[in-house]
């Protein structure tokens, strides 16, 4: 399903280099839910980044469905993230002036999807994550549990085989990131491959296997 | 959710950022509409008083000399009528009512006049060959009077004092300028006896302050036959468009009639052509500040703008946004932007055009909707071209950068 082979990022940060990644070769499997470890500055966030197709590695290869991701243009780029790759940020990265129903609708108008079906597929994502009744609130109208929930309801809105989620839980309290780890469950018993970058052991826990990174290097968990 | 409500939304929701710019393309674009309404009904005005003037181009026997225009077809010699034939029968634009003179000298109850014959207008329609070809078959454009808001016409004799022309003439009638009319007390309706032949006044023309106010006018042939002359005139009155005089008209004139002179009122047509000339420099000068001011204010607006939606710019590159979509987000915010900023540019210089107008130009303005394409054009074209570098640097984007949390 995912795949890196031999991937390395380094950047220049005030004249000195910084290996973000090191030689990182990794397979995770379709239907795999993968908790990404380390300390900061490990490379976690790259490594989402990279097998997101957001981050050109400065060597190696990465391949979502066998198909490589660095391999095409940027458009072809950005369009293979909206078939096949769902986000979730750990800030929910919603978009402020638009509503909840809106927010969710914003992946749907990237696929050019007819504005009635936008709004019938919407109202029914919102609904699932429990939000049925909040459609036109914005999201500093919603407490930051819901926004979250807006976020994995936009984040299935293009149906993605992939979901890719930053400190998903990073900003909740306890009952809530519980919430959300377990929708993560339930979205991953569908078949989606989950790959959660956290600093959480409990959330860690609930994946099915943890990789942990350390010095831009899978330490364990391989 | 379409792309235009997604940039609506945005529009509205850093409101003073907008507001900037908005206030600098609506003033810009008001400010160029105002001048440019005011100079249409300046220059509308203009043309009127020189119409109003009367003939601006004067043909004269090649010999002649200049010492008043209003006096200057009081010439010893003559030319052939057939000259107006020549002028008809030409292809010159910017020619209106010709008036060819012939002005001899007369005694009335001892005392000395002038005596000029005038060819009415329905002489030249009668003429088949001047009709196709002749001033009567172009279309009337400058140089014939522009109606304006609340001056009335005048009278159907009357018009040979400001277009020095008259409809028509019969043998028998005369006209009498109005000094003429006072120091011999001569009514309306009254008979006077000139060169042998009585003549019923059919009018006292209005005083004028020239010459004209101390003449009787006659039909052409009947004083030519009086006079004993012959088909000849002494002078070619013409009402010519300014811009075709601008343009060359008393030189191509010169070319067809090379044989006479023709003179022009230069001064008040180099005022008018100046006139405008600035009114149109100040439009230009006007048009260079909003393109810089205006643009910059959009440009500036816009990288900041950019700069604030990083995040979103890169949440939505996450989404599956191509660099193509970024780009048409932006510039159809810059698009609206200008839609807007040219129609309120548009009505606010309309108001500021009539309110004052009047005060400035001393002349009526009315508002001239034709105005609004070409405020919109600019509008949006400064706009979109303002807007053109921060869209790119938008859609170019690095969505991992644009990420910084991540």
């Amino acid at each position: 399903m995912l795949r890196m082979q031999s991937v390395s990022k380094s950047y220049n940060h005030r004249g000195r280099t910084v290996h973000a990644m090191d030689d990182v070769t990794l397979e995770i499997p379709a239907g795999d839910f993968v908790a990404v470890v380390g300390p900061s500055g490990s490379g976690k966030s790259s490594l989402l980044l990279v097998l997101g197709g957001m981050l050109s590695p400065s060597a190696g290869e990465v391949f979502v469905e066998g198909q490589s991701v660095y391999g095409i243009s940027a458009e072809e780029r950005a369009a293979l993230r909206h078939r096949k790759i769902g986000f979730v940020f750990q800030t929910f990265n919603l978009v402020p002036y638009l509503s909840a129903l809106e927010n969710v609708q914003v992946p749907l108008l990237i696929g050019r999807v007819e504005e009635d079906e936008q709004r019938k597929r919407a109202a029914a994502l919102l609904e699932r994550v429990g939000l049925g009744d909040r459609l036109d609130h914005k999201p500093s109208e919603l407490s930051v549990g819901q926004q979250q929930r807006v976020a994995l309801a936009r984040m299935l809105a293009n149906d993605p085989a992939v979901i890719l989620a930053d400190e998903p839980t990073g900003n909740l309290d306890p009952e809530t990131s519980e919430e959300i780890l377990t929708f993560f469950e339930e979205v991953n018993r569908e078949g989606r491959t989950i790959v959660m970058v956290t600093h959480d052991v409990r959330a860690a826990q609930r994946a099915k296997r943890t990789l942990r990174l350390a010095d831009g290097k899978i330490a364990s968990g391989q | 959710m379409r792309l235009r409500t997604l940039v609506w939304r945005e529009l509205f929701e850093r409101k003073n950022q907008l507001a900037t710019s908005f206030v600098a393309i609506l003033l810009g674009i008001s400010v160029i509409v105002s001048i440019k309404n005011i100079t249409f009904y300046s220059e509308k005005a203009v043309a009127r008083e020189l119409d109003a003037l009367g003939a601006n181009i004067m043909i004269l026997p090649k010999s002649a000399s200049l010492q008043d225009y209003y006096s200057s077809d009081m010439q010893d010699e003559e030319f052939p009528e057939e000259y107006v034939a020549r002028l008809t029968t030409s292809d010159l634009q910017g020619l209106d009512n010709l008036s060819p003179k012939l002005s001899v000298p007369v005694e009335l109850r001892g005392k000395r006049f002038t005596l000029t014959g005038i060819l009415p207008k329905n002489e030249f329609q009668a003429k088949a060959a001047w009709q196709g070809a002749g001033i009567f078959g172009r279309p009337q454009g400058c140089g014939v009077v522009v109606k304006m808001p609340g001056v009335a016409d005048a009278p159907a004799k009357e018009t040979l004092v400001r277009l020095r022309v008259i409809d028509d003439l019969s043998g028998t009638e005369a006209l009498v300028g109005a000094d003429m009319a006072a120091a011999l007390n001569i009514k309306e309706g009254d008979s006077v006896g000139l060169l042998g032949q009585s003549f019923t006044v059919s009018a006292v023309l209005p005083s004028t302050g020239t010459v004209d106010d101390a003449r009787a006018f006659a039909h052409l042939h009947t004083v030519q036959k009086l006079a004993g002359k012959g088909s000849v005139i002494n002078a070619i009155e013409i009402v010519g468009c300014c811009n075709e005089i601008s343009k060359g008209l008393v030189q191509k004139i010169n070319r067809l009639l090379p044989e006479a002179k023709v003179v022009t009122i230069t001064q008040i047509v180099d005022t008018q052509i100046k006139t405008n000339g600035m009114m149109s420099k100040l439009s230009m000068l006007f048009l260079g500040i909003i393109v810089l001011v205006g643009g910059a204010s959009i440009a500036n607006y816009m990288y900041a703008n950019v700069f604030e939606r990083r995040k979103e710019i890169g949440t939505l590159m996450a989404m599956g946004a191509g660099s193509s979509m970024v780009l048409k987000m932006f510039l159809l915010k810059a698009m609206l932007l200008g839609l807007v900023g040219g129609i309120g540019g548009f009505l606010l210089g309309t108001v500021l055009a009539v309110t004052l107008g009047p005060r400035i130009a001393g002349v009526p303005v009315l508002p001239m909707p034709v105005m609004v394409l070409w405020a919109l054009g600019v509008a949006v074209a400064i706009s979109l071209a303002a807007s053109y570098f921060p869209a790119r640097r938008a859609a170019r984007m690095d969505p991992s950068s644009a990420l910084q949390e991540i």
